[in-house]
C-alpha cells in the first residue's frame, strides 16, 4: 500500500512569489527572512522524497461558481493548467502546468464515496493559487504529479469544521489504502485570521493576532479537541471575514491525526496576515 | 435582494480584462449593458442558454453604477469579489497598499456581524 511520508499544512500567501523574486528597491524588507523560512520549510518536503502530492486547497471563484458550487471536489485529470488572469494581474503569478495522478484520483473518489463523502469531481480543472502557492514554496520544480482536492471555505452555506476534520481523517486512510508502492505527501493550505474586503484588511498584522497564536498552538500540538471546541462556523467570523479558510488547516490536522505533534513548526508575522508552516512525518523523518 | 446577481456582475467583469477597463471608465453604461445582455447568461451551461428572471434592484444597480464599494458591502456582495475587482481598477492610481488601506478605512463604521453574504 502507499505510504504517507509527509503531511504539510501551510498558509498560501499569493505575494510570496513576487516578494521573493523582487530585487533592488522593489524588494520588501521582510523578503529575505521570508525566503529563509520557506527554504527551511521546503527542505521538510524534500527530505520525505515524495512521488505524489495530494494537494488540498480552495478555488477562489475561478472555475467554481455559485451556479454549481461543490462543497468538496476531487480533480481527476492527466494535467492541470494553473493560475488565472486575475492572479497574474494582482499577484504576478506565472502560468503553470502540473501533471495529474489519475489512479490515485480515482481511488480517492471511489473510496471517499464509499466512506460517506459525496465528493464532486472534475476532469478538466484549472487550479489557482491555493494549490500553486505551495508548489512555488515547497516544490518549485513542479515535477510531481498531483491530486487536487478543493474545499468550499468561501461561499456559504459551508460544511461545518468537524466535517473538514473528518474528511482529513478519511483522506489519510484512503491514501494509505491505495494499492501502490508510491510515497505520498499530503499538502494543504488555508489561512489563520484574515480579512478581505472588510474594515480590518491590510493592517500592520493579521486582524486577530491572539487567534493566530492559539491556532498555531492547536495545530502544532494536534489538539483537535480544543480546536473543535472553540471553532464554529459562527465563531470564525470574529477573527476576520475570510478566516473560514482556517478549516483547511483543520482538515490537515485530521490528516495528521489527533494528538500528533508537528515535527516542523514555523511562522512569520507579516502585514495583513500571519504566515504559518507545519510538517508532520507520520512514519518518522527517515521512513 | 439579488446578492447572487451582484456577485455575478463582479465575478464576470473581474475575469475579463476589457470589461475591467470598460467598467472603470464608464460604470453606469457598463452596468446598463451588462444587465441587458449578460445578467441572464448561464455561466456553467453550454453556449446560448439563458435564464429569464435575473435583474438588479434599483439600490444594487446604483451601487454598481457609482462604484460604491461601501454600499456593495452593505448589500452583502461577496467582499472578496468586490476587493479584487476594485484593486484591479483603482490600485494603479495610488502608492503601494494605499488603495487597499483606504478601502478598509471607508468601511470602518461596520461592526460585527458584517452584512450576510450568503446567496
Amino acid at each position: 500500500m502507499a505510504t504517507v511520508v509527509a503531511v504539510i499544512a501551510s498558509t498560501h500567501h499569493p505575494f510570496y512569489y513576487k516578494a521573493s523574486t523582487a530585487t533592488g528597491e522593489d524588494r520588501p524588507p521582510f523578503a529575505d527572512e521570508w525566503v529563509r523560512k520557506i527554504t527551511a520549510f521546503r527542505e521538510t518536503l524534500t527530505r520525505a522524497r515524495p512521488d505524489v502530492l495530494v494537494m488540498v486547497g480552495s478555488d477562489h471563484f475561478h472555475q467554481l461558481w455559485l451556479d454549481n458550487m461543490p462543497q468538496f471536489l476531487v480533480g481527476k485529470a492527466p494535467f492541470y493548467d494553473a493560475n488565472f488572469y486575475n492572479e497574474e494581474r494582482e499577484f504576478g503569478l506565472p502560468r503553470m502546468l502540473l501533471k495529474g495522478q489519475e489512479d490515485l484520483s480515482a481511488h480517492v473518489l471511489r473510496a471517499g464515496l464509499d466512506a460517506g463523502f459525496d465528493l464532486a469531481f472534475s476532469n478538466e480543472l484549472r487550479i489557482d493559487h491555493s494549490i500553486t502557492c505551495p508548489i512555488i514554496t515547497l516544490r518549485p520544480e513542479a515535477d510531481l504529479p498531483i491530486v487536487p482536492i478543493y474545499t468550499n471555505i468561501f461561499a456559504p452555506p459551508l460544511p461545518r469544521p468537524k466535517r473538514f476534520v473528518q474528511l482529513g481523517q478519511a483522506v489519510r486512510d484512503i491514501v494509505e489504502s491505495w494499492p501502490s508502492d508510491l510515497r505520498v505527501a499530503v499538502v494543504g493550505t488555508g489561512h489563520l485570521s484574515l480579512e478581505l474586503g472588510g474594515p480590518r484588511q491590510f493592517g500592520p498584522h493579521g486582524p486577530d493576532p491572539d487567534f493566530d497564536l492559539r491556532a498555531i498552538e492547536w495545530i502544532a500540538t494536534g489538539d483537535l479537541d480544543r480546536c473543535l471546541a472553540e471553532v464554529t462556523l459562527d465563531s470564525l467570523h470574529a477573527p476576520g471575514n475570510a478566516t473560514h479558510g482556517f478549516m483547511d488547516f483543520m482538515l490537515m490536522m485530521g490528516v495528521a491525526g489527533a494528538g500528533q505533534k508537528a515535527d516542523h513548526v514555523d511562522s512569520l508575522d507579516l502585514f495583513h496576515t500571519r504566515e504559518a508552516y507545519f510538517t508532520w512525518y507520520p512514519n518518522g523523518v527517515d521512513a | 435582494m439579488s446578492k447572487y446577481l451582484l456577485d455575478k456582475f463582479l465575478y464576470t467583469v473581474d475575469r475579463d480584462p476589457d470589461l475591467v477597463e470598460r467598467y472603470r471608465e464608464e460604470p453606469r453604461a457598463t452596468v446598463t449593458w451588462w444587465e441587458a445582455e449578460r445578467a441572464n447568461a448561464v455561466l456553467n451551461c453550454h453556449t446560448g442558454e439563458a435564464s429569464t428572471w435575473l435583474r438588479f434592484t434599483d439600490e444594487e444597480r446604483e451601487a454598481l453604477a457609482t462604484h460604491d464599494h461601501v454600499a456593495l458591502f452593505s448589500l452583502g456582495a461577496h467582499p472578496f469579489l468586490t476587493l479584487t475587482l476594485f484593486i484591479a481598477m483603482f490600485e494603479r492610481d495610488h502608492g503601494p497598499l494605499e488603495y487597499q488601506q483606504a478601502f478598509g478605512a471607508r468601511l470602518a463604521h461596520f461592526a460585527m456581524p458584517y452584512p450576510d453574504i450568503a446567496t
